[in-house]
């Protein structure tokens, strides 16, 4: 039987030898842990401007983003899409994006899915346009907090992007979007989507999308620049976001936004 | 083939991205999930509550919690697209993610029930170690045996009846321990769904409660459905007089009546759970409708029109009206129990089934609507594990996790230590 001073003695020893090792481990830091966020410090915010009055639907956007990004054409997902939304007379509203516009608006038939399509007069539209989506890179973005392994991060200047050796493709994000802009990436099966074509615009280029508008209704801007000509629409002209009431903070304008816009 | 276009119909405006990407595996999840913590509760309620009626369920309760425990994860990790990454979460654990938590809470909760489990069988263990300790040229079988139980005792083999005792209390510590980290793994399996804000149905701080509550109801009624099962087994065996099951002199009377005894009980915790599971599910779409929030258009459309059939009929109806009059009509039988737990369990699989694919049923647009078709007969390997081969095969690893380790905790006939 061990006496209590033998006991105390042992118990300190034990310590003073423990805390050698320990103290090559780093104590566990909940900051350091969270999922990585955007700073305050850089320099650069990167936003993006739609301008829904320029858009014609031919989906130039989306067949370039589709190349650029090596998503398969085939495949029935894009990191970009435009919609189509038709108002009638009636006040019914119908909406589409076949193939996410890949290859334009080729009919004035409405897709409804399942096969089905509905013609629509045109002395009973009442108004049509289309609305170019994209990933918002919110400034409060949900697939970043709820990733479980930290795959999807913020970076400093504000675009969230995917490590695409690190995701383990549980599709919590994509369900945490409110967007819909994310989805399985079908080669490498890890959670894809927009990400402002990080490698162009990095090096001082635009993104393929706005270098493939021919009609400029996609902008590219740094919104801490106010010289930037983005800049200067958003902050002087009206614009609007999608979903604000999600609290993800949007950082894709629309000029022209529609309330039947969802 | 994009991930989700196999089993996926769009309908109206969904935009291009949008499939039903949590698909059967996600449902199995919770209820696998709310099984393993079904059970623990159960019997908790002898341990911790000492409520003796459920004394020979509990023991049960806890050994095939145990075994459930294993197949929990099995879902989640046949869903994800890289499987082999899962370890990442533990690696790299992203505490603002309710899945990062699942390793803590799942390994902290499993620690308990092991230990819980060691404390109940140690003597059993002793008891089975030591003779073949002292027997001399032991077969191969025996040597087996000997090697897993001399392991298992831990090198502890003190067991005088002080030592029992400090057992028995360790039991009930862990038991009580226990209950909140049952409820926490399950609340959790809830608050991943009740925290996804960009999804209307399932975005409400009730959806954890709810599925603690379904949770343990489901978890009473495998209980009792497998209790069952195995009693009905013995009787038959009893009745043959074959060993080891007749060893013990329990006649085919004997168990009878103690089976129905226990099923009664039991039966009334499972109404107990089953009202205020119901009930809180039935608030929570009452307040959607009286809110009535941008998003109730859709929701009503899916609630009470696409899936009709499943919350409505298969859900309320067959999940958890039938069984409430099976179960309150008096002189329950062992096979008004049966039918009355198998569609318990029915319903329960409904309710997870209408969330997580009913929640997926609409588009973000709210004027589209995607349609669920389930891979029945598998083509490749993604179809077999999203698939109803994959859902089977999950749902029966419990059953054979449970017949191995009944093998080493002896669930019935053990000399009573406690």
């Amino acid at each position: 039987m061990i006496n209590r001073r033998e006991f105390l003695k042992n118990t300190v020893k034990g310590i003073a030898g423990l805390a050698v090792p320990l103290a090559a481990i780093e104590i566990i830091n909940p900051g350091k842990l969270r999922a990585a966020k955007s700073s305050e410090k850089s320099k650069v915010r990167w936003v993006f401007l739609v301008d829904t009055y320029k858009c014609v639907g031919c989906g130039l956007c989306v067949k370039a983003c589709k190349n650029e990004n090596e998503i398969p054409y085939d495949a029935n997902v894009t990191r970009t899409w435009v919609e189509r939304y038709v108002l009638t007379k009636e006040g019914r509203l119908f909406a589409d994006s076949p193939k996410g516009a890949r290859d334009g608006f080729i009919t004035t038939k409405i897709d409804l899915g399942l096969g089905n399509y509905q013609d629509i007069k045109k002395e009973d539209i009442k108004k049509a346009f289309f609305v170019p989506k994209l990933c918002n890179q919110c400034e409060n973005p949900p697939c970043v907090q709820v990733c479980p392994v930290g795959a999807t991060y913020q970076t400093e200047d504000g675009v969230v992007l995917v490590d695409r050796k690190w995701c383990i493709g549980c599709g919590y994000c994509i369900m945490a979007c409110p967007y819909g802009v994310r989805f399985f990436h079908p080669v490498h099966h890890t959670a894809e989507k927009c990400n402002f074509c990080y490698h162009r615009i990095t090096k001082g280029m635009k993104t393929a999308c706005v270098q493939a508008c021919p009609f400029g209704a996609r902008m590219i801007g740094n919104i801490k620049d106010p010289n930037d000509p983005v800049t200067r629409i958003i902050t002087t002209e009206r614009v609007g976001v999608l979903k604000s009431e999600y609290g993800t903070k949007p950082q894709v304008y629309y000029i022209g936004l529609d309330e039947e816009v969802r | 083939m994009v991930h989700g276009e196999v089993w996926t119909l769009k309908e109206l405006f969904v935009t291009p991205n949008e499939y039903i990407y949590w698909s059967i595996q996600i449902v199995m999840y919770p209820f696998m999930t709310g099984l393993v913590a079904g059970a623990f509760v159960l019997s908790s309620l002898y341990h911790v509550f000492g409520i003796k009626e459920l004394k020979d369920i509990a023991r049960f309760a806890l050994v095939f919690s145990f075994a459930l425990l294993f197949a929990a994860p099995m879902p989640i990790v046949l869903h994800l697209q890289h499987p082999f990454r899962g370890i990442n979460v533990m690696m790299t654990p992203h505490f603002t993610s309710a899945i990062a938590a699942f390793g803590i809470v799942f390994f902290s909760y499993g620690a308990i029930v092991a230990s819980e489990l060691w404390f109940l069988y140690r003597k059993h263990f002793v008891e089975v170690a030591l003779p073949l300790k002292e027997k001399k040229d032991k077969t191969l079988l025996e040597w087996i045996k000997f090697v897993i139980f001399c392991t298992l005792t831990l090198g502890v083999y003190d067991i005088s009846e002080e030592s029992l005792k400090r057992d028995e209390k360790a039991i009930k510590i862990l038991a009580g321990i226990g209950i909140p980290v049952a409820c926490f793994l399950h609340g959790y399996a809830g608050f991943i769904f009740g925290s996804v804000k960009a999804n209307a149905l399932w975005m409400t701080p009730l959806m954890p409660v709810i599925f603690i509550m379904s949770a343990i109801v489901s978890g009473i009624a495998l209980c009792m459905l497998t209790y069952i099962v195995t009693m009905e087994l013995r009787k038959r065996f009893a009745s043959r007089n074959k060993a080891p099951y007749a060893m013990h002199h329990q006649s085919r009377e004997e168990i009878k009546s103690v089976e129905i005894h226990v099923i009664k009980m039991t039966a009334k915790y499972l109404l107990f759970f089953l009202i205020f599971a119901i009930s809180l599910e039935l608030l929570d779409l009452i307040f959607r409708g009286y809110t009535a929030v941008k998003s109730w258009d859709v929701l009503r459309s899916v609630i009470y029109g696409r899936d009709f059939t499943d919350i409505f009929i298969l859900q309320y109806g067959l999940g958890n009206l039938v069984p409430f009059i099976l179960f309150l009509t008096p002189w329950l039988t062992l096979r008004r129990a049966v039918i009355g737990v198998i569609l318990v369990l029915f319903g329960v699989f409904m309710m997870r089934y209408n969330v997580v694919i009913g929640g997926q049923a609409f588009s973000l647009t709210f004027a589209g609507y995607m349609h669920y078709h389930m891979p029945i007969i598998p083509h490749d390997w993604e179809t077999f594990k999203e698939g109803l081969g994959g859902a089977v095969s999950i749902f029966i690893m419990p059953f054979v996790l449970f017949w191995v380790f009944a093998k080493i905790f002896p669930v019935f006939n053990v000399k009573e230590s406690h």
